[in-house]
Formats: structure tokens, C-alpha cells, sequence
């Protein structure tokens, strides 16, 4: 098969001096499904936006089709067939889907005005000769987000892509919107598009990619088969070390109840029922898991539990004090801690620095501020320390926490809430959209926080997750639960999806131990 | 029926109404394109000005009402420029460029009409022109209609036409979608080759366009001639008409009649004996009160979508969840 895009030592150093690329060179095979896998600042990014025309590097050349290509800007590589699927998706939130699609080379009729009848036709023959289905007069904000990168993916095929460059298609999608995506994927292949995809999720490589160019530290590992590679094997080759995916061992025994959570209900503004009757415990030494498909009440069980919210009904205790009505800074005051499941909402300011950030639960501690006036120079010491004590990868202290990449941006919320000395954890999401060595490290710290005696509440959307790290799991559908195991050593995903579906439904499963 | 009630139910107030709303949805109009590109214009207030002051000096100096139109335009386009020049290429915070030109235009008006006059006042000592006023066929011999809408100066009617122009222009042509796309999302613009300081550029001299026939409605057919700072804060008036009308044509022109209706009921009032200092706070109460009411209601609104957008997400994925699991989740 001919090669649709050759790189061949490209080399990127950035104003800064930071060296991104080094003598990278890839070939991507026309007619394919091309994985580039690498942790964060391994240097994908980079080189997508060398091939896609947005920087510029200092020695090698990118040849497209045969032919030495320096792109003048991304505008120059969409008209040369090549389409870039953004991570953070290129749509304006109050266009509908066909104005979205049109955008740039607009249809009009006359000589002055828009041409909206046909460019819902436009979107509609496209969509229907890509079998991508969107609805083509919504706004993109009232689609769910899985739908708004299939608008952006036939974006891209509109303008004639022959080479779909995707960046991390998969970290804003659920289990099941991934799905949906791959058969896409699968299908443009066999229509004779090429598709090169950054991921860091190894299952995906390894079920979707034919070929994979694995990156790290600035240069290419290798470039291989897919077939030849396991998953284990790419992660070697990622992290340059083995890694531990298996599930970790068995805790101790569990101590006393440190969470419990009693018929609890909650009701929105609309009247909705979102939770219905929970009840659970979490006792200290063990990781109780809660899965479920997000959006079955999840998010409002962890805003209840952390004072974000007030519930209609039921009680919540923490070490028998009844947290219902305390403030989300008292409820810390008796040592919970919250690894919020949006860390750019709810985890970090990100124009604030990561000295800030790391104080600003507790800033008002005799240790950090005296006499009305924060101790500048001992949180920057007592920042350094976490920073190197949680591997943050970071220019220095006062870097604002925006300025870091995702994994490392987690980590600085990981950082805060497990240095608080907590008892009780809630981990929402922990790893969500982090490489995995950042995911190696976040398992091995709650790992250690329930060896050490701490009660960990996970909640994830990663069942693997789940299943890897729980020492029991219960099930949540629509608002309520549906199973309870407490023996996780032997169950998989197949075990647990009925439940999470409400096709099945255990007889009055709670979370608790005793009744 | 008391005599403020029986004037303010009189077709005179209503024909007042539009007229003091004609230098408010000129502005408006321009602060809402500038909002909708997403680099607010706030300098209505100085364009507004500079092109009132050109359009009387032209006139006066050379006789043509046609001459003194295209100054007041060119005088407000040219503000909007600048704006864009300040914020595009020289990467100044809008607002703090738009401060500056409000101020530039408050004291170079001042020093021009000294030159050219000698006084520091109005232009009052010149012969000016002003645009004429139109009595329209057929309307004008309806009762209560006719004594309302007809007669009025020819630029309430062109202010009145400028809100589907442009509700056409941002919705119905290319150059509106790509101002609105720019509006949302930059980068969204840029990936598909817009040229956003360009569209952006484009939006704030539209802008100045609208703002500038506010001002030349000022100073050529509200009263005829320029006096300094004559726009009193109606520039910054405009800003609230604009985001309580949500930026939208209709919106917009529905804020403006608001705040024309109390700026007349103010002009009505002072023939009362009632402190004049007080009749003149009325325009500025209500706008704080409006922009209030507005705030709590859109969050309101924004609340009740967030949930529908969560509600609407879950169904979707659990239908998705079920589909994959029956063709085959074992695959």
C-alpha cells in the first residue's frame, strides 16, 4: 500500500526552548487506521499541528501524497484534503448544525444572501452519504457531545479530507458514544479515508488501529502492526517501564463506618426524581465503587455528600456527624476530602497559579496565614514539595494551573485533596482523560490511602476503573440502587452492565454491610 | 383625568415616543452587531458625538445635506476603525480603547467646535441644516395613526427600516453568519479560513455606521445644532437597550421604545412642579431596574436549559446504551 503522509525528521523546538519534536519521522499508509500513543508532552500534539500547518519546525519535511508539503497555515492543508478533528471541538454553540457546516464556504443565492434551504441540503447529503446522522437544523449546544464531534468529523469531510486527523477523539466521550464513534471510523476507512488518531487509551489502539507509532520523551519509540503489539507491550513501550494493570490486591480488613448514607432522595428544580432511597456506607480501609452510565445521579450524590447541594430527604453522616446543612468547608473540617469529576469546573482555577490552587482550601490555616497575612514564602516551599512529591510536570510554583497539560492539571487537584490528611476521600473521575502514568500514579495514591486506613468513594465512568480498584461495587440506575457486590475478585464489565441498565434488579440492594 | 395622565394618553406622547427613541435604536443597533462579532463596542457614546459634530459643521460650511451625511458616516465608521485598530492590531483591551475614544471624542469635539466657532458652547452661531421631516401620503390622514407615525424626521423612519436591515444582514447574508460564528467561537471561525480580525473589523465599523446616523439624528433634526457632550449618556444607554433586547432586531427595537416611552414620560414630568434633578434620574433608574430584572430572569432561563440539556443527554445515551448492547456488546 502507497503512503498517503510521510514524516521524516522533523525536529520542533519552541520559542521557549522547549524541544516538542525530535527527529520524528512516521509513515502513514493510505487507506488505514494510524494510533500515535504517547503520555502527555510525549510530543503528539506537536506533531499533528506540524503536519496540519500550525507550526513550523526547525529541520525535517512532511511529504503528502507523494509530494514535499510545507503547509503556510492550517487553510493550505484543508484545501490539500487533510481534516483535523480538534479535542476541544471547533463549533460555534449558537449555530445550528448546517450554518456550523457551511461556515466559510457558504452557499448563497443571489449575490448577497445566505442560501439556508440549501444549506440544510448540503448538510443532509452529506450526512446521509457518510451514514453520519446529525440533526441538521439543531444548535450545537442542544446536542449531547458525542454528536457534536460527529458535525465536526463531517465538517471535515465536506471540505474533502482524505486524511482525518482526530486529536484524543475519545477523552470527552462515554463508553457508548465511543462505540458509536469507531464504527465511524471503521466505516470512513472502508470508504477509502485514511484516519491518524492521537489516544491514550490502549484498548482503543488496540482494537481500532492498524498501524501504531508509538511516542515518547520527544521521539518516535516505534512504528508497528497493531497485530504485532499487545496492550501491555504498547504501554511498555509508552512508558519505557512495565506497567501494573491488573487489580490490586485485597485491603486488610475494614474499620469502622466513616461514611453512611441513609434513604437518601434528592428532587430538582423541575420536580424530577434524580435519587431515589440510597443508602450505602463506606468504612475506613476499603474503595467503595459506584458504577453506573453518567447522568443516573452520580454527579448529584457527590454534591449532596460534599455540601454542594441540599437533598429532599434522608441523612448523610460522617463519622456519626450529620453533614446535612453544613457548609462545604465545614464538611472538609472533618477531614473529607473531593477530587471533583470536572477538574477545569470544579478542580482548579486555572488562571490561578498552583500555589493558590493548592491553598485554597485552606489558606486560612495558622500554618499558611497569619495575622490576616498568607505566608507567601512558606506555601511556595510547602508547593514545590507537593509538586515533586506528586510528580506535577511544571515550570515552576506560580505557573497557573490552566497553563499545564491534563494529566498534570489532575494531578494538582490530586495533589491538594490527598495532602489535606483526609479520612474520607470522594475520588469523582480521578483519571479521567489522564495519560496513564499520571492514571498509574492516581491508582497507586488511593491504593495507599485505603492501606493506610482511609474510606475511598470512587466514582468513574471507567469501568475498568471500577473494577481494578473497588473493594466493593455498587450499581446506580436511574437514580437508585441496583446491585450490590461484595466480592469483587472474580466479576467483569458483562457482570455489572445489566445492572447498570435497569434490565436487572437486585431485591433491596443497598451498599450497606449490615442492614 | 389629572393633566400628566391626559398627555401622556395623548397621540402627542406616542409621537414623541419615537422620536426620542430614534437616537437610543441607532446606537443600540450598533452595540448589539459589536456584541454579536464578541468585542462589545462601548464607544456609541463618542461616535455618536463625533459624528453629530461633522455632520452640523458640513453642513454648515458647505450647504449639502448629502456631504454633511457622508462626514457624520465616515466620522463614525472611522471610530469604529480605530477601535478595531486599537483592540485588533495593537491588542488593547476593548473597553479601555473604547474609554479612551469616548473621552478623545468628548474633548476634541469640544476643541473643534471652538475652532471653528469660538465658542466652547454649541454651534449655534452657525447656519446648519437639518434633515427634513416626511409626511407619508395616505397614513398621515388616518385619525389616531397618522398623527402618530406620519410627520416625523426622516431618520426615525430609517432607524425603524435599519431594524430588519438588520436583522437580514446578520441572519441572512454570509457575512452575518461568519460575524455571529466569530462571536461564539473564534477558533471555530479559524479552522474553517475565516479571518477573524477581519470580520471583526468589519463588525465595529458597521457599528460605528449605525452609531454615527444616532448621532447626526442628534444634532440634525432632534434640535439643529451641536452642543458639546450632547448625546448625555445615551451612548451608554444604548449598551443596556442592547443587552436587554438580547442583541436580536426585534429585542433591540423593543428595549429602545422601552426606554423612549421613560425618557419621554421625564420630558413630560418636568412641566410639573417637581425637582428637575429628580425627573432626570428616571431614564438612568429604570435602565438599572430593566438590566436587574433581566439579569435574574436570563439566569433563570439558564438554569432551566442547563437541566433540559442534562435531561435530554441522559436520554440519548441510554438509548445508545441499549442499541450497542442489542446489536451485539459482546463484539
Amino acid at each position: 500500500m502507497e503512503n498517503i503522509l510521510q514524516v521524516k525528521n522533523i525536529t520542533m523546538v519552541y520559542p521557549t526552548g522547549v524541544i516538542a519534536n525530535k527527529d520524528v519521522s512516521m509513515d502513514v499508509k493510505k487507506n488505514s487506521i494510524h494510533a500515535i500513543v504517547g503520555e502527555n508532552g510525549a510530543g503528539k500534539s506537536t506533531l499533528m499541528n506540524v503536519i496540519f500547518g500550525k507550526i513550523h519546525p526547525q529541520e525535517g519535511e512532511v511529504l503528502y501524497k507523494g509530494e514535499k508539503v510545507s503547509f503556510k497555515n492550517p487553510n493550505y492543508a484543508i484545501k490539500a484534503g487533510i481534516g483535523m478533528v480538534h479535542q476541544h471541538l471547533m463549533l460555534a454553540p449558537d449555530l445550528t448544525v448546517a450554518e456550523n457546516m457551511i461556515l466559510g464556504i457558504e452557499p448563497k443565492k443571489g449575490k448577497i444572501f445566505l442560501d439556508t434551504v440549501n444549506a440544510l441540503e448540503i448538510t443532509r447529503e452529506v450526512s446521509k452519504k457518510y451514514g453520519l446522522d446529525v440533526p441538521v437544523d439543531k444548535k450545537i449546544k442542544d446536542l449531547p457531545i458525542g454528536v457534536r464531534q460527529r458535525v465536526e468529523i463531517l465538517k471535515a469531510l465536506f471540505r474533502n479530507a482524505e486524511l482525518l486527523i482526530l486529536d484524543e477523539p475519545t477523552s470527552v466521550l462515554t463508553p457508548q458514544e465511543t462505540e458509536i464513534l469507531f464504527e465511524t471510523l471503521i466505516n470512513l476507512k472502508e470508504s477509502g479515508k485514511t484516519i491518524l488518531f492521537i489516544s491514550h487509551k490502549l484498548s482503543e489502539v488496540k482494537r481500532l488501529a492498524d498501524t501504531v507509532t508509538v511516542m515518547r520523551d520527544t521521539r518516535v519509540i516505534t512504528t508497528r502492526d497493531a497485530s504485532d503489539l499487545t496492550e501491555e507491550k504498547i504501554a511498555h513501550l509508552m512508558v519505557g517501564r512495565d506497567i501494573n494493570s491488573g487489580r490490586i490486591g485485597e485491603p486488610e480488613n475494614p474499620g469502622n463506618i466513616r461514611l453512611a448514607v441513609k434513604d437518601l432522595s434528592y428532587v430538582d428544580d423541575e420536580n424530577v426524581q434524580i435519587l431515589k432511597d440510597i443508602s450505602f456506607d463506606v468504612r475506613a480501609g476499603e474503595i467503595l465503587g459506584i458504577a453506573g452510565v453518567e447522568g443516573n445521579g452520580q454527579s448529584e450524590l457527590i454534591s449532596i455528600i460534599t455540601g454542594l447541594l441540599k437533598p429532599a430527604d434522608g441523612s448523610v453522616s460522617v463519622d456519626d456527624n450529620n453533614i446535612i446543612g453544613l457548609s462545604p468547608r465545614q464538611i472538609r473540617e472533618l477531614k473529607v476530602s473531593h477530587i471533583p469529576e470536572d477538574r477545569m469546573e470544579n478542580g482548579v482555577a486555572d488562571m490561578a497559579s498552583l500555589e493558590e490552587n493548592f491553598i485554597v482550601d485552606r489558606y486560612y490555616k495558622s500554618e499558611f496565614s497569619k495575622n490576616g497575612k498568607i505566608n507567601w514564602k512558606y506555601i511556595k516551599d510547602y508547593s514545590v514539595d507537593l509538586i515533586k512529591r506528586f510528580n506535577i510536570l511544571t515550570q515552576s510554583s506560580k505557573t497557573a494551573a490552566g497553563a499545564l497539560s491534563g494529566g498534570n492539571i489532575q494531578k494538582v487537584v490530586v495533589a491538594r485533596e490527598l495532602s489535606s490528611n483526609p479520612e474520607l476521600i470522594i475520588a469523582a473521575q480521578p483519571t479521567r482523560g489522564v495519560d496513564i502514568g499520571s492514571e498509574e500514579l492516581i491508582h497507586d495514591l488511593l491504593k495507599k490511602a485505603r492501606d493506610d486506613g482511609k474510606a475511598v468513594f470512587l466514582i468513574s465512568a471507567d469501568l475498568d476503573e471500577i473494577l481494578k480498584l473497588s473493594t466493593r461495587i455498587i450499581v446506580i440506575y436511574d437514580g437508585h440502587i441496583t446491585k450490590q457486590f461484595t466480592d469483587c475478585s472474580n466479576i467483569s464489565g458483562m457482570d455489572l452492565g445489566p445492572y447498570m441498565l435497569g434490565v436487572k434488579m437486585e431485591e433491596g440492594a443497598s451498599g450497606k454491610i449490615h442492614s | 383625568m389629572s393633566p400628566l395622565l391626559s398627555s401622556i394618553f395623548s397621540t402627542g406622547f406616542a409621537f414623541a415616543i419615537l422620536r426620542v427613541m430614534t437616537p437610543l435604536l441607532f446606537p443600540a443597533l450598533g452595540v448589539a452587531v459589536s456584541e454579536l462579532a464578541g468585542s462589545i463596542n462601548i464607544s456609541l457614546e463618542g461616535i455618536m458625538l463625533m459624528a453629530a459634530f461633522f455632520g452640523v459643521i458640513v453642513s454648515a460650511f458647505t450647504g449639502s445635506l448629502f456631504l454633511a451625511l457622508i462626514a457624520g458616516m465616515a466620522a463614525g465608521v472611522m471610530m469604529g476603525a480605530l477601535l478595531a485598530y486599537f483592540h485588533l492590531k495593537m491588542k488593547a483591551d476593548i473597553i479601555m480603547g473604547a474609554i479612551a475614544l469616548n473621552m478623545f471624542a468628548m474633548g476634541m469635539t469640544i476643541f473643534l467646535l471652538y475652532i471653528f466657532t469660538g465658542d466652547k458652547g454649541s454651534t449655534s452661531s452657525l447656519q446648519s441644516l437639518v434633515f427634513p421631516s416626511i409626511e407619508i401620503p395616505l397614513l398621515k390622514s388616518i385619525p389616531i395613526l397618522g398623527e402618530i407615525f406620519s410627520g416625523h424626521n426622516i431618520l426615525t423612519y430609517v432607524a425603524l427600516l435599519a431594524v430588519p436591515f438588520f436583522y437580514v444582514l446578520m441572519f441572512k447574508t454570509p457575512l452575518g453568519l461568519r460575524i455571529r460564528a466569530v462571536g461564539q467561537n473564534p477558533h471555530a471561525a479559524e479552522s474553517v479560513g475565516i479571518n477573524v480580525d477581519k470580520i471583526k473589523l468589519y463588525a465595529l465599523m458597521l457599528s460605528g455606521f449605525f452609531g454615527s446616523l444616532g448621532g447626526l439624528y442628534l444634532s440634525m433634526g432632534y434640535v439643529s445644532w451641536f452642543s458639546r457632550d450632547m448625546t448625555a449618556g445615551r451612548g451608554f444607554i444604548a449598551i443596556a437597550a442592547a443587552t436587554l433586547g438580547g442583541n436580536m432586531p426585534l429585542g433591540v427595537l423593543l428595549s429602545s421604545l422601552l426606554f423612549g416611552f421613560v425618557n419621554s414620560i421625564a420630558i413630560y414630568i418636568a412641566s410639573l412642579n417637581v425637582p428637575s434633578e429628580l425627573i432626570q434620574m428616571i431614564p438612568y433608574l429604570v435602565t438599572l431596574i430593566a438590566l436587574a430584572v433581566f439579569a435574574m430572569r436570563a439566569q433563570r432561563i439558564k438554569n432551566r436549559v442547563g437541566e433540559i440539556q442534562e435531561h435530554f443527554d441522559e436520554d440519548a445515551v441510554k438509548a445508545v446504551v441499549k442499541d450497542v448492547l442489542k446489536t451485539g456488546g459482546e463484539s
